[in-house]
């Protein structure tokens, strides 16, 4: 059974209904892309790093099975308890699982999107535990009950004026107080009382190593090592694909990551965890969750090399004018609508469509994955296999006959341009989800086919 | 079949030929004052930076800027400013620390990153959990990349290292950008020639 769901061009059209906010929130966007640019541009050797880490990832790729069972012996060896999880499921029953196991029912939560990827939160407060997330971003979007609409800028879409708002609610704030130091200062406080009293931190991972058994976890807040350091218990989520061979390699990554997301030269924390500390208990969960399955598609394996850096997000044309909540996926914009068709083709058969194929995404990418191609290639294998979204599918069969019968080809261009022409208002209208906030082109006076047919007489 | 077969047995099907780890070069820094450049990014990301000739020098900045505050110190030569009331066992006896200082011997110029060990702190939570964190680092031990960075930590062991770039910090907020987050509020950087003995 599948639930229904709404699809990207409603979900935009949503998000669109604000214009003021569509702008504010495009032009947020192409300011980090931006700084991005400022940052990449002061290493000489940037596209040679790109090429390094791809290649790096290409070779993890390729022996990650033995890459898993080196990283799992040098774990354990370090103190590290390994667990391994096939889905969602398994992981959310893992984590609770060991919850149980020290009865604790109150958790305090770093940035992981593998955990949203899970729903870890819905699972776990249906079980009745609670969970804190510490980012600032996370904690946002929590009280507003609503899920990260970015990986690295969870609460991008938000004004600060609905923060302040969400803070006098939940943290006792003074209405109408939206300054970001102030709410900042507020949220340190109230945060601060859930680290020292909680006794077991999840955090996510950003970079395992198989040849030392230690992961590293990136944050500028330092909320991940506050959780960490201050709980009993430290249970690290990552996807199988996060491993790296060798501990130098981080020196390419982490010049790449942030960079990528935010223009920093650096996040201000690259913590490395390699073993737990004197009386504490650390566990790993390395979660599948469709990467094998994902590794074995050809066209779409590279996927597997994203390090969540955001970038290619920042930089997309639609996802900066859609909003992050209309790919309904706990990863949005570009790699989003590449990962999600691989969780389910049905849900996510509209993400892959919610794209220019400008090749924008893939310019940016800090591993170089051919993200555009990929959304192309989707299209074609939702398509083939009658996932497409349903707007798109009456298009996409018009065309192909449209193609395959040139003779109708030519008559439909002549009428088309007959009906742009005389009532524009049948193509600018919201059927024609090419019409988004957009008008139409002007029609071309005569087709390429009757151009040509005129010229190549003239040129015989 | 438990998970972890079954995990390794698909992917073992799905992943694809081997292919060759690259080589990765140190690559030429497009600068060669690996102090200046250290500095400047470190104030760049809201890092101040001390360029000081003795821990007497430190002593002077530190009690002038805190007082008679709660200090800790992973210097001896610092010991007169330490608190001894703190029970330094406990993590969260620390939550009411004003200053961790701390002397690291290792720093990368190209984004003034800092590599600070459990070895160095007394608890992994130290230069976190203070309201505001020094690190004492001596200028030959800067390195220019990642890349030089990773060359020397290469075997090293440890339970937890971190590499410290400037206070805790977010830009959640409509992106503007507020020092301390649940870290420090501020990173002071003294720079610190070895000392003769
Ligand atoms: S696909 Fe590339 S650009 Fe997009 S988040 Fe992943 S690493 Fe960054």
């Amino acid at each position: 059974m599948h639930k229904t769901i709404a699809e990207h061009p409603s979900l935009a059209d949503k998000f669109n209904k604000d214009e003021e906010r569509v702008n504010w929130h495009d032009q947020t966007l192409w300011w980090v892309r931006a700084k991005r640019d400022k940052a990449a541009h002061t290493l000489p050797e940037w596209e040679d790093l790109r090429n390094l880490a791809s290649q790096i990832k290409h070779n993890v790729l390729s022996n990650l099975s033995e890459y898993l069972v080196q990283f799992e012996e040098n774990a354990l060896k370090n103190n590290i308890q390994v667990h391994w999880a096939a889905d969602a499921q398994e992981h959310n029953a893992i984590v609770k699982s060991i919850l149980q196991k020290h009865g604790v029912a109150q958790i305090v939560k770093s940035k992981s999107m593998l955990t949203e990827e899970c729903h870890l939160n819905d699972y776990l407060q249906k079980e009745g535990i609670e969970v804190i997330d510490t980012d600032l971003g996370e904690r946002i979007v929590q009280l507003a009950q609503e899920p990260p609409s970015h990986i690295v800028l969870p609460c991008i879409h938000k004004k600060k004026e609905e923060i302040g708002e969400l803070f006098h609610l939940h943290l006792g704030t003074p209405a109408g107080n939206a300054d970001p130091q102030f709410l900042t200062a507020a949220a340190r406080l109230h945060l601060r009382e859930k680290f020292l009293t909680r006794k077991i931190a999840i955090t996510g991972v950003n970079f395992a190593v198989a040849e030392t058994g230690e992961f590293v976890v990136c944050t500028n807040e330092g909320n991940a090592d506050m959780g960490a350091h201050l709980a009993d218990v430290h249970i690290a989520c990552m996807g199988i694909e996060k491993l790296i061979p060798e501990r130098h390699h981080l020196g390419v990554f982490l010049r790449l990551l942030a960079r990528s997301a935010t223009g920093q030269p650096i996040t201000t924390y690259s913590s490395h965890f390699k073993k737990p500390r004197q009386g504490q208990e650390m566990h790993l969960v390395l979660v599948d969750n469709g990467r094998s399955r994902q590794l074995g598609r050809e066209d779409f394996r590279n996927s597997l090399k994203c390090i969540r850096c955001g970038a290619c997000m920042n930089t997309c044309p639609v996802y900066r004018r859609s909003g992050g909540h209309s790919y309904h996926n706990a990863i949005a914009g570009p790699i989003g609508s590449i990962l999600a068709p691989n969780l389910d083709m049905k849900d996510y058969a509209d993400l892959p469509f919610a794209s220019t194929l400008c090749g924008s995404c893939s310019n940016v990418c800090p591993v170089k994955i051919d993200i555009h191609n990929q959304l192309y290639k989707w299209r074609q294998v939702l398509v083939q296999q009658g996932y497409a979204p349903a707007a798109k599918k009456a298009a996409m069969q018009g065309m192909a006959f449209t193609f395959s019968h040139p003779a109708f080809y030519r008559m439909a261009g002549k009428t088309g341009k007959w009906f742009m022409k005389t009532t524009p208002f049948v193509v600018n209208n919201s059927f024609n989800p090419w019409y988004k906030q957009r008008d139409m082109p002007e029609p071309p006076k005569e087709s390429f086919h009757d151009w040509y047919k005129k010229n190549r007489k003239q040129n015989e | 079949m438990n998970s972890r077969e079954k995990i390794l047995q698909a992917v073992k099907q799905n992943q694809p030929e081997p292919v060759s780890l690259p080589h990765i070069p140190f690559f030429t820094p497009p600068f060669t004052n690996l102090e200046q450049k250290f500095t400047k990014v470190l104030q760049s990301i809201g890092g101040e930076v001390h360029r000081v000739s003795s821990y007497a020098e430190i002593n002077q900045i530190l009690k002038k800027e805190f007082g008679s505050k709660t200090i800790f110190s992973s210097a001896q030569e610092l010991a007169e400013l330490m608190d001894t009331g703190l029970d330094y066992k406990n993590a969260h006896a620390f939550a009411d620390l004003e200053l961790a200082v701390v002397e690291a011997n290792l720093a990368v110029a190209e984004n003034s990153a800092i590599w600070v060990t459990e070895a160095m702190v007394q608890e992994r939570a130290l230069p976190f959990i203070a309201q505001h964190l020094a690190l004492i680092i001596q200028p030959q031990n800067l390195v220019a990349t990642m890349h030089e960075a990773y060359a020397r930590i290469a075997d090293a062991d440890y339970g937890f290292a971190t590499f410290i770039a400037g206070p805790s910090k977010t830009a959640d907020i409509e992106q503007s950008l507020v020092l301390g987050a649940h870290g420090p509020k501020s990173l002071l950087v003294f720079l610190l020639d070895r000392e003769i003995a």
